[in-house]
């Protein structure tokens, strides 16, 4: 155990912006509010170098314990912290990226009401995701879990005065208390079977079991830690709140929804890698989840017109990927994704909502084209993404995407080939939008100008990140875990990846700007699939129909008109009644005549005194 | 002490029954407030008297000091309900014990 490294430091200095901003940025001028957020997320990054370049190589895990929390029995749960290698790579994402995007966001909400207010959901987004990768046992990890989802409600409902962001808000929350239920289920489950939370503890007890050929304790665990990683990631059947969470502002759906937040599912499958392997058919689910994941959100980005709808559901098939990885074994391939797709996602997001910004508000991509001469800085950022994500070899997108297919492939052929296909697509997507948005003649009517350097410099970093991160990443994220596939001679395959991302490029080429109305006639021809897909496999209105209205009649019929009106206000005002009725009858006694009492109290003593006679204690 | 021919403890106890029940009587059926009033003192007093008779017979002290109290409370009631008497009398210029009967149901 090396010396204390005051890690308490890296969530505490976010907190204390989001204090200052919360408590007082109303009465600060936007200088001050946009320095206190940017400080204090530098301030964390910088003592995260700090920490790192104290630690060294991490070869054993550095934990420090602050205080214990929960005393109950033989349970301690204490505050603790941990940094090993996984988490180096985490904080690394979280603090870098969540910088860059701080200082973005500083342009970009310029005009927009409640500045202050911004800054300070967003440093305590900061706190609590620093705190979930820090953590060191599950009930703290779930501490900073829920608190992420908190600052992930407050800004997707940012605009207030908006229904529909209010109702998107509302919808991630519920939607990942589903999730968060499963999570607190498995955490039951772990405190049961190993009598403790803790990381160390619990990991080397698992490690003592021996694989379970049948679903046992460990499967169990195992599949309700996903279920929580489905609500906070966003797979199926819980990915319809991340679409809807674009409400928010754009620098909040790069930071929260793309490049942070939503990988705290991949981050909790591969901290728990040990129960995982244990369990097989925990990882088939979680490949199988993974792979149509990847396959249906990646079919309904082409259909879309919105361009943050596109990205969002890019994410979700993304995401999709990263679990197809931890399904494969491939931990540090999926958390490498994670790494990789946090810069290249967050330059997508950051490129639209440059675009959203140059455009005043406009999103559909039918009234965007040929922005790349009137935005010209955006467009050459994007550009490193769109090649970045589409897998286009020299790109880190490229590195993680064949280290995943190639895992895929060892555990089985058809989900490579699936997966290839969805990579195909995938280039497909954003090439379309990359095409639809800057290519060809402008088709809308508001000016377009550049965005301030606040914007355009992150955008940059961000790009070059893109580009070059996966090289700077690669050793770092292996040295995370057990070996995977991807040393050795897999030219074939990954020739076979690369081919099928060029293939989606050109393709879309081909439709969106060689030949402009073959895609309108292609959605003709597929008819109602097409329509089918443009609505979202029509999944929000199943689950209306088939939860949410139910939930809606039965809460109206039977706990509000039955529960509620008959039961509970029935027994309030029977009790109410019965006690007035009593009173009704006994008021008569009360005449206001005062001969009258002193008649009952005459009558009342000789009647005490006749008693008193009868059982013979007169005498 | 016990004089030869005394009057026995059973004659001061019918009196005070007599005085006592004239008392509830004249309670229980006279209007004017005054009255009634008087009524109670007579009860007071009549319950006095059986104390007092009782503390003479079983020679001890300790009737004679509830004899006190009475009065001291007797006195007090007097006081606090000849003011409530006189405040009836002027707003409703009247003693009858009836008109009296404003906290009814």
């Amino acid at each position: 155990m090396t010396e204390s490294q005051s890690l308490w430091l890296i969530p505490i200095l976010p907190l204390i912006g989001a204090a200052l901003n919360g408590l007082l940025g109303r009465r600060l001028p936007k200088m001050a509010v946009s320095a206190i957020a940017i400080l204090s997320v530098l301030g964390s990054f910088l003592w995260v170098m700090k920490c790192l370049s104290a630690l060294g190589n991490l070869d054993t895990p550095h934990a420090e314990h602050y205080f214990t929390w929960i005393q109950s029995g033989a349970l301690e749960i204490g505050v603790d912290f941990m940094v090993d290698r996984l988490t180096r790579i985490m904080l690394l994402i979280v603090t870098g990226v969540g910088l860059l995007i701080h200082i973005y966001a500083v342009g970009y909400m310029d005009h927009e009401e409640g500045f202050s207010r911004f800054f300070s959901y967003l440093n305590l987004f900061m706190f609590f995701m620093l705190t979930l990768v820090l953590a060191k046992n599950f009930l703290l990890v779930f501490v900073g879990w829920e608190g992420v989802g908190l600052a992930s409600y407050l800004l997707i409902g940012f605009y207030l005065k908006e229904k529909f962001a209010g109702d998107a808000g509302k919808k991630a929350f519920i939607v990942n208390r589903i999730g968060d239920f499963g999570f607190s289920l498995a955490m039951f489950l772990i405190v049961i079977t190993f009598g403790s939370l803790d990381f160390t503890k619990v990991f080397e007890a698992a490690a003592k079991m021996p694989v379970e050929a049948h679903a046992g304790i460990l499967t169990a665990i195992a599949l309700l830690l996903f279920v929580g990683a489905c609500g906070k990631s966003a797979q199926m059947p819980l990915y319809v709140w991340l679409p809807d969470a674009m409400a928010g502002p754009t620098p909040v759906s790069a930071l929260i929804h793309a490049a942070t937040m939503v990988t705290a599912g991949v981050y909790i499958v591969a901290r728990a890698s040990v129960i995982f392997d244990r369990a097989p058919i925990a990882l088939d689910v979680v490949s199988y989840i993974g792979l149509l994941t990847a396959v249906v959100a990646a079919t309904i980005g082409v259909t879309q017109y919105d361009i943050k709808k596109v990205f969002a559901y890019s994410t979700v098939s993304q995401l999709g990927f990263m679990f197809m990885a931890c399904g494969a074994k491939a931990y540090s391939s999926g958390i490498f994704h994670v790494a990789t797709h946090a810069f290249f996602k967050a330059v997508l997001f950051l490129g639209a909502g440059s675009v959203i910004h140059a455009l005043h508000g406009e999103q559909d991509m039918r009234n965007m084209g040929g922005l790349r001469s009137k935005i010209p800085q955006t467009f050459a950022t994007l550009c490193f993404a769109w090649l970045a994500i589409s897998g286009v070899p020299g790109f880190s997108g490229a590195l993680s995407k064949d280290e995943i297919l190639i895992a895929v492939h060892g555990k089985s052929e058809w989900m490579f080939w699936v997966g290839v296909v969805t990579a195909g697509i995938t280039a497909f997507y954003v090439s379309r939008a990359m095409f639809m948005t800057f290519f060809g003649e402008y088709r809308g009517k508001a000016h377009p100008h550049e965005s301030p350097l606040s914007m355009t410099g992150p955008l940059w970093v961000l790009a070059l990140l893109s580009a070059a991160g996966g090289y700077l990443m690669r050793d770092l994220v292996h040295s995370i875990g057990p070996e995977t596939a991807s040393h050795g001679d897999h030219g074939s395959l990954e020739f076979i990846i690369v081919a099928a991302g060029l293939l989606g490029i050109g393709l879309a080429a081909f439709m969106y700007l060689m030949n402009r109305g073959l895609s309108q006639s292609v959605a003709k021809a597929l008819g109602p699939v097409y329509r089918l897909v443009y609505d979202k496999y029509r999944v929000d209105e199943f689950y209306d129909a088939a939860l949410v209205r139910p939930i809606q009649a039965g809460s109206e019929s039977v706990l509000w008109k039955g529960l509620d009106v008959l039961l509970i206000d029935g027994v309030v005002n029977g009790v109410g009644r019965t006690a007035s009725a009593i009173g009704g009858i006994l008021r008569r006694c009360q005449g206001g005549h005062v001969p009258s009492y002193a008649t009952w109290i005459v009558l009342g003593a000789a009647l005490v005194l006749i008693g008193f006679q009868l059982v013979g204690g007169g005498r | 002490m016990m004089l030869p021919n005394a009057v026995p403890v059973s004659w001061y106890l019918i009196l005070s029954a007599i005085l006592f029940s004239m008392g509830v009587a004249g309670f229980l059926i006279r209007r004017n407030i005054i009255t009634v009033f008087m009524c109670i003192e007579l009860m007071l007093n009549a319950v006095n008297l059986s104390f007092v008779a009782f503390s003479y017979e079983l020679k001890k002290i300790d009737g004679q000091l509830f004899t006190f109290f009475v009065m001291v409370v007797a006195a007090a009631e007097a006081a606090v309900g000849l003011a409530i008497i006189l405040t009836v009398f002027r707003h409703r210029m009247s003693l009858e014990i009836d008109d009296v009967s404003s906290l009814k149901n």
